[in-house]
């Protein structure tokens, strides 16, 4: 897709806290009737122990769209991003205060299951992470650990991911060799088709391109560019012009709080805050 | 030209030596390993090998004679410099002796000789001798006469047909000495344990009757067929007994080296070969058929001679159970240690105790083996299960089962260290990505890291087994025999019998070398045995290794 074209109709309008937009160009990209409040943040402040790495975000992400969350490292983006589907629950001595909502609801509810949670939301890690099993094994793995058997319905799944992943073409001959067998750009495909196997509603990227050649990186763009059609997609990135290129909005993190946010053509053009301009012009970060 | 440059200047690396030490040390070590296993492998081998027979003829006037003989033969087993050598020997080849294996140990009372080499006024190998295997007193080595039949002329050993006739004889026996086995074996064995069932059943009504129930009807029948079974014993016993006169009858007459002339029924001959007379071929066709022997029979005369079958068999059975046991007790501890406790000083301190259990004496599990395994669980077991055969244990004393626990036991640190091992090399983001597709903890163990993990664990397992497969003396507490009458896996119901004793490799080596009444003797079979043992720890460290590489090739990752 042509980045300038997709800036140039991007829509206008928004708030730090509260992003809104008009329908982007290509309307049948994004279907109507979307949810602007999919994900609402409130308050959120994050601790490793006793150190604060979150304070005090709030941001809403919209749905069947593509929000960036950009800053330097360090800036928390990730962090706030594993918040999203509970994977800080794994570190010993993380805590938080505030709340996230999806659709609505806290997924900080004592009485929602975090793998009810995690079904709904995909995620596509910085390097890609293939299980040491086939390909095939690969992308129906969300549907095997929850308990699905049926041939049929697993291989269908496997084709429309892959498709979807637009790897389909380059593994349908050998779905039942290893995964690990596939090159970098292949892997981190899969791992998106596997993200997308369960008909998640939203997917969480982070930094997926940092390991992969300008070629494969390219390739991904595409895909996340298809995939907003159906799925709410939130994409950490140290690339620039990558948030530039495919995302609709673009928060801004420094030092752990929420600089900026907004359509992603106001913050790469005519950002409010001087940090902001800054960080995106290259000038640090 | 002008003085040499930066590049030209010679440096001396710092640290060269080393480098040169750390070779030697490993050259040390690889040259003693290797050193040892040539030992073994050459030592092991020859004990199969034919040797030629010497006869040798003493001096007339100074040697001390053997038997009232001045010539004696046998194989000529190594020579060596005399321990005590006498004074007037003057010249280096004179101070010398030579051991010979004699044989005819019946008459001679012992099997090997110490000769000087002083003494020998000549040395030749004759034609014609016979070494005859028997099944007692070791082989025979003598000169063939005649062969006597009851009711026929001798059969003189010139006559042309004189050695295949005999060689028909030995089969002959052999096939009665397999009739005999299966009656006794298994006939009489059959009988045997219906008569003991009957005899529980007898005990148990017994026991009714003096708590006043009327089982006298039961126990009229259970006596009817106690006759019944000993009129069969009878019949059978009777036909053994006839088996066993048939096998007495043929004689080989032989006259001895040293000039004695000897008989030596048929029936106990089991094979033989004339050392001296065969060629390069023929001598490896020996070779083999005593290798194949050992490998495939039981052994005979306190286990000196005859196979060490029931031995690798019993090492197999016992390596393969300890390691059904000890891989799932590992891998499961191993998962709870790293996956799911907490990590704190307890765990720290449980991981340090789980490596010191590495290092506790062998003994000391075999003890504990013996106390908890064959006293407290064997003996409930017996209490809950076998209660009519008490006072006789069942599985109250040591067994098959008992012994690859023990060792289990024993080897269950390594596993679970390679575990552990195993499982922290597996990718934090693998693990993340599990989870993120919404999988449970369990799930994501058992679906990706425990098959990541798989080729480690085997790794552990492949240490364990040549740990476990080796060890000898927790064996000797908790159930490993010299002798075992039946093979811990048979064909008769349970086919499995983990409660039996059993026979070991390892042991067995230990009883040859150190038990046996004629050391000497052993030698070669001790040798043999040790090349055996080590050729069936590799070959189950190969099937392990081969496996592992299986896994590897599956997940084709060079991770582990």
């Amino acid at each position: 897709m042509d980045a300038d074209s997709f800036q140039g109709t991007a829509p206008a309008g928004g708030t730090a806290v509260r992003l809104q937009t008009a329908e982007p160009r290509g309307q049948a990209d994004t279907a109507p009737g979307y949810d602007p409040r999919l994900i609402e943040i409130e308050h959120f402040d994050f601790f490793y122990g006793p150190q604060q790495v979150l304070f005090d975000v709030n941001l809403t992400i919209p749905e069947r769209h593509v929000t960036a969350l950009i800053g330097p490292s360090g800036c928390g983006k990730t962090t706030l991003l594993r918040s999203l589907n509970r994977m800080n629950d794994l570190i010993e001595g993380a805590h938080h205060r505030g709340d996230i909502r999806i659709r609505g609801r806290s997924i900080f509810d004592p009485h929602l299951e975090v793998i009810a949670l995690r079904k709904r939301i995909g995620m596509v890690f910085q390097k890609s992470n293939p299980f040491p099993k086939s390909i095939f094994e690969n992308v129906v793995y969300p549907l095997r650990v929850a308990g699905v058997r049926q041939r049929a319905v697993l291989e269908e799944v496997a084709e429309r991911s892959l498709r979807a992943a637009a790897l389909w073409d380059e593994v349908k001959d050998r779905l039942h060799s290893s995964a690990l067998g596939l090159s970098g750009g292949q892997q981190q495909r899969l791992c998106i088709a596997r993200a997308i196997a369960n008909q998640p509603e939203i997917l969480l990227m982070d930094e997926p391109c940092s390991a992969l050649d300008p070629v494969a990186t390219a390739r991904i763009e595409e895909l996340i560019l298809e995939l907003k059609r159906q799925f709410t997609i939130v994409i950490v990135t140290h690339n620039m012009q990558q948030a530039a290129r495919i995302s609709d909005f673009t928060a801004f993190f420094y030092l752990g709080r929420l600089e900026e946010a907004g359509p992603t053509h106001k913050i790469f053009t005519s950002p409010k805050s001087k940090r902001t301009e800054d960080y995106v012009t290259g000038r640090f970060g | 030209m002008q003085g040499r440059g930066p590049w030209q200047e010679r440096v001396r690396a710092p640290g060269e030596p080393w480098v040169w030490f750390t070779a030697v040390g490993l050259t040390v070590g690889l040259v003693m390993i290797l050193g040892l296993l040539g030992l073994v492998l050459v030592q092991g081998l020859k004990a199969f090998w034919p040797r030629r027979v010497v006869e040798i003829t003493l001096k007339a006037d100074t040697s001390p004679q053997f038997r009232g003989s001045r010539v004696l033969a046998g194989e000529r087993v190594l020579e060596r410099r005399k321990r005590h050598p006498a004074v007037e020997v003057a010249g280096p080849s004179e101070d010398r002796e030579w051991q010979l294996f004699l044989g005819n140990k019946d008459v001679y009372g012992q099997a090997f000789r110490f000769v000087d080499v002083a003494d020998v006024e000549r040395v030749r190998m004759p034609s014609g001798l016979l070494r005859l295997e028997r099944t007692e007193y070791g082989p025979l080595l003598a000169y063939p006469v005649a062969l006597e039949s009851p009711g026929a002329e001798p059969l003189p050993a010139e006559h042309p047909a004189f050695l295949a006739t005999l060689q028909q004889r030995i089969e002959e026996a052999h096939q009665r000495r397999g009739e005999i086995r299966r009656l006794e074996k298994k006939e009489i064995g059959e009988l045997n344990r219906q008569l003991e069932k009957l005899h529980w059943r007898l005990r148990a009504l017994e026991r009714r009757q003096a708590g006043g129930g009327d089982v006298s009807a039961e126990l009229a029948g259970i006596r009817q067929r106690q006759r019944e079974l000993e009129a069969a014993y009878e019949t059978l016993a009777a036909r053994a007994r006839e088996l066993r006169a048939a096998q007495e009858r043929d004689r080989l007459v032989c006259r001895l080296p040293t000039g004695e002339e000897h008989r030596v029924p048929v029936g106990r001959l089991l094979s033989f070969y004339a050392p001296n007379d065969l060629g390069w071929f023929g001598r490896l066709q020996v070779f083999a058929t005593r290798l194949r022997e050992f490998l495939t029979q039981e052994p005979r005369e306190a286990n000196t001679e005859g196979g060490i079958f029931p031995a690798i068999f019993g090492t197999f059975v016992m390596t393969v159970l300890m390691s059904l046991a000890v891989t799932p007790l590992g891998v499961v501890a191993a998962l709870y240690l790293r996956e799911y406790a907490r990590q704190g000083w307890l765990t720290r301190a449980v991981r340090i105790a789980v490596n010191n259990l590495a290092g506790v004496p062998s003994i000391v599990f075999g003890v504990f083996g013996l106390g908890f395994f064959v006293y407290v669980l064997g003996g409930q077991v017996d209490r809950l299960f076998f209660a009519e055969r008490l006072p006789t244990p069942t599985f109250g004393t040591g067994g098959l089962l008992w012994a690859s626990l023990t060792l289990a036991l024993m080897t269950v640190p390594v596993v679970i260290v390679a575990t552990e091992e195993a499982l922290a090399a597996v990718p934090r983001s693998t693990r993340e990505g599990s989870l993120a597709c919404g999988a449970s903890q369990w799930q994501t163990i058992q679906r990706v890291v425990l098959p990541a993990a798989a080729p480690g664990i085997l790794t552990g397992l492949i240490l364990a087994m040549a740990r476990g497969a080796g060890e000898v003396a927790p064996l000797m507490l908790v159930g490993v025999v010299k002798l075992a009458p039946e093979l811990p896996i048979n064909t008769t119901f349970p086919y499995v019998h983990l409660d039996q004793k059993f026979m070991h490799l390892g042991f067995h080596i230990y009883d040859l070398g150190f038990q046996s009444p004629d050391s000497d003797a052993a030698q070669p079979m001790v040798f043999a045995t040790t090349l055996f043992l080590l050729a069936l720890v590799v070959v189950l460290n190969l099937t392990a290794i081969g496996l592992r590489n299986h896994l590897r090739r599956k997940y084709a990752s060079g991770a582990f």
